[in-house]
């Protein structure tokens, strides 16, 4: 009961402070919009192609909004010493952090549902895999957080989480699968791809809206959890190691 | 809580290391409950650092601690209910109210949201923050961010508080009103481990103090008992030029029976076992082309045990320390 109250202040003070600040909300709406555009301008297409581009814009935009959070409401707080204040509290860290990631985790799935409610005005979505869809896109965001929570965590000010998060972000893009087929990569890159988690939520994203999976669904899932296991221990491992010294 | 006779805090061969220096070099004590009890030292001297291993801030490299007996020792997080903690800069968050920082700290704490509202409130009216109470924390002068930040230290009713330099770099009227709560939470039965570097503030307020010097404790005494070393001392200070602090040594060699160091800001600090005749000493500086403007007889304080246990001058510790302050925030 206690841990429960403090985690929901915790997450109830970030929502406030960071996540539903106008600042955080209208990039939450106009980055993917911006990236939707870019690739329908790019792509000289018509609506047609929106269920081949909506995972691209879909994942880009989560990842974007989660990795980018995580600079602020973890790394900021730990420089202003506020964060001192949580690790002083009488909860498990284990919970503290996932306190601290869930309004990342919402952020991210609400940016990824911001190019799919414009898209619904304009295609047809009823060949949608929703029930695939939607867990793959939370799975997603909290990869994509805890990988935020990674760099976070690994860095002292704010403009190294947000320079670091780059090496991980943009080669993330254009490895995965999402807008190139991994097999059309150099052979060499390829062994990179298969070690992104985007990678494999990419694949769902794709078997979800066009039914284009490359490989099977529950390899898939299973290892977007794996991802997700490994980044928040390693996470959790860092802040015992390098803020509890 | 502890149980009768048992230490709410105790540590035992406390050390730490960074890199290559030793911040606590095996530090023990034991602080009873209900108990005031002072850290004393200057900067650097593993003040900081020792909190920070009491609470589950850092980890030790040697050493067991208990809390209200409980080992925390390899559980920092055992015994952090029981724990209030208000660290040396005010670390609330900038972007809440005063009300709200007190109410998210009362969270995290597990307090209900009627308990802590109700609890916020009596604490912004007891430390004369009630006008101020839904005003960010960003907007607050720095004695009101420290006695929020104390607020906020016991929101949960802790019966054991930790207070780091409370009073660092803040005004005197702030520093007089922090005191006063200080001494009315012990009263109330709260055990509170002090450090400062206010040789003054330690000996108003606390019962025992542990005196630190380079990661060691030199001395742990009562207040009472080490007054008593000063018993019999007589001490006379001269406010001279600069100069005067190199004739310090001359001036035990011509009065062997004199005790000399050179005070901050000019001048020179004489002890003795007899009462000091002051003619010959401003005849000897003056003989040697000192001006004597003032020479004052000085009741011996804990200040004067503090500097010849530690070979540290006070003064000269109160102003890095308040120098260092005003560089950072409050």
């Amino acid at each position: 009961m206690k841990a429960r109250i403090a985690y929901w202040n915790i997450l109830a003070k970030d929502m406030r402070s960071y996540y539903l600040k106008p600042p955080n909300i209208s990039w939450g709406i106009v980055f993917p919009l911006a990236w939707t555009a870019m690739f329908f301008i790019r792509s000289g297409s018509g609506l047609d192609r929106i269920p081949a581009l909506l995972p691209g814009v879909m994942a880009v935009s989560v990842l974007f909004g989660t990795t980018s959070m995580l600079a602020v409401t973890v790394t900021f707080e730990k420089k202003g010493r506020s964060f001192e204040r949580l690790l002083l509290a009488p909860i498990p860290l284990e919970l503290l952090m996932l306190a601290k990631t869930t309004g990342a985790i919402l952020f991210g799935v609400a940016n990824a549902f911001v190019p799919v409610v414009m898209a619904a005005f304009l295609t047809d979505l009823s060949g949608v895999t929703w029930a695939m869809l939607i867990p793959v896109v939370v799975l997603i965001a909290i990869s994509s957080t805890f990988l935020g929570l990674f760099i976070a965590v690994s860095v002292s000010e704010v403009f190294e989480a947000q320079t670091f998060s780059n090496f991980f972000r943009f080669p993330m893009i254009f490895l995965c699968g999402l807008f190139f087929p991994i097999e059309q990569l150099p052979i060499w890159l390829r062994p990179l791809s298969y070690g992104l988690p985007l990678t494999y939520g990419a694949d769902v994203l794709h078997a979800s809206i066009h039914r284009a999976a490359h490989m099977p669904l529950a390899l898939d899932f299973g290892l977007l959890m794996l991802f997700c296991v490994v980044l928040f221990a390693v996470s959790l491992r860092n802040i015992r190691r390098r803020w509890i010294v | 809580m502890p149980t009768d006779g048992e230490a709410a805090i105790k540590a035992e061969g406390l050390a730490k290391r960074f890199d290559e220096v030793q911040a606590v070099a095996g530090v023990d004590f034991a602080v009873q409950a209900g108990e005031l009890f002072g850290f004393l030292g200057p900067n650097g001297a593993g003040k900081t650092t020792t909190i920070n291993m009491l609470t589950g801030l850092a980890r030790p490299d040697a050493g067991t601690i208990h809390i209200a007996g409980i080992d925390c020792s390899g559980n920092p997080k055992a015994a952090q209910h029981l724990m209030g903690i208000v660290p040396d800069e005010s670390n609330l968050y900038p972007e809440l109210t005063g009300f709200g920082n007190l109410s998210f700290c009362g969270a995290l704490y597990g307090m209900s949201k009627r308990n802590r509202e109700r609890r916020a409130e009596e604490l912004l009216a007891r430390f004369g923050l009630a006008d101020a109470a839904r005003r960010k924390f960003a907007g607050y002068s720095r004695g009101m961010k420290r006695k929020l930040t104390i607020a906020a230290g016991i929101i949960h009713s802790p019966p054991i508080l930790f207070l780091d330099e409370p009073t660092t770099g803040i005004d005197v009227a702030s520093a007089r009103q922090i005191r006063q709560l200080i001494a009315d939470l012990n009263v109330g039965g709260t055990t509170i481990f002090l450090t400062t570097h206010y040789i003054e503030e330690a000996e108003r307020l606390c019962r025992r103090i542990a005196f630190i010097v380079r990661g060691r404790i030199v001395r742990t005494d009562t207040v009472e008992d080490l007054m008593r070393q000063t018993e019999g001392r007589h001490v006379v200070e001269f406010t001279a030029t600069n100069d005067a602090a190199r004739l310090c040594k001359a001036m035990m060699t011509d009065f062997p029976n004199l005790r000399c160091h050179a005070v901050t800001g000019g001048g020179i600090r004489v002890e003795s076992s007899e009462p000091v005749r002051v003619g010959p000493l401003v005849r000897f500086l003056e003989d040697r082309n000192v001006e004597v403007s003032e020479a004052r007889k000085i009741r011996p304080s804990l200040e004067d045990v503090f500097v010849h246990v530690t070979g540290i001058e006070a003064r000269a510790m109160k102003q890095e320390k308040e120098k260092a302050k005003r560089g950072g925030g409050a």
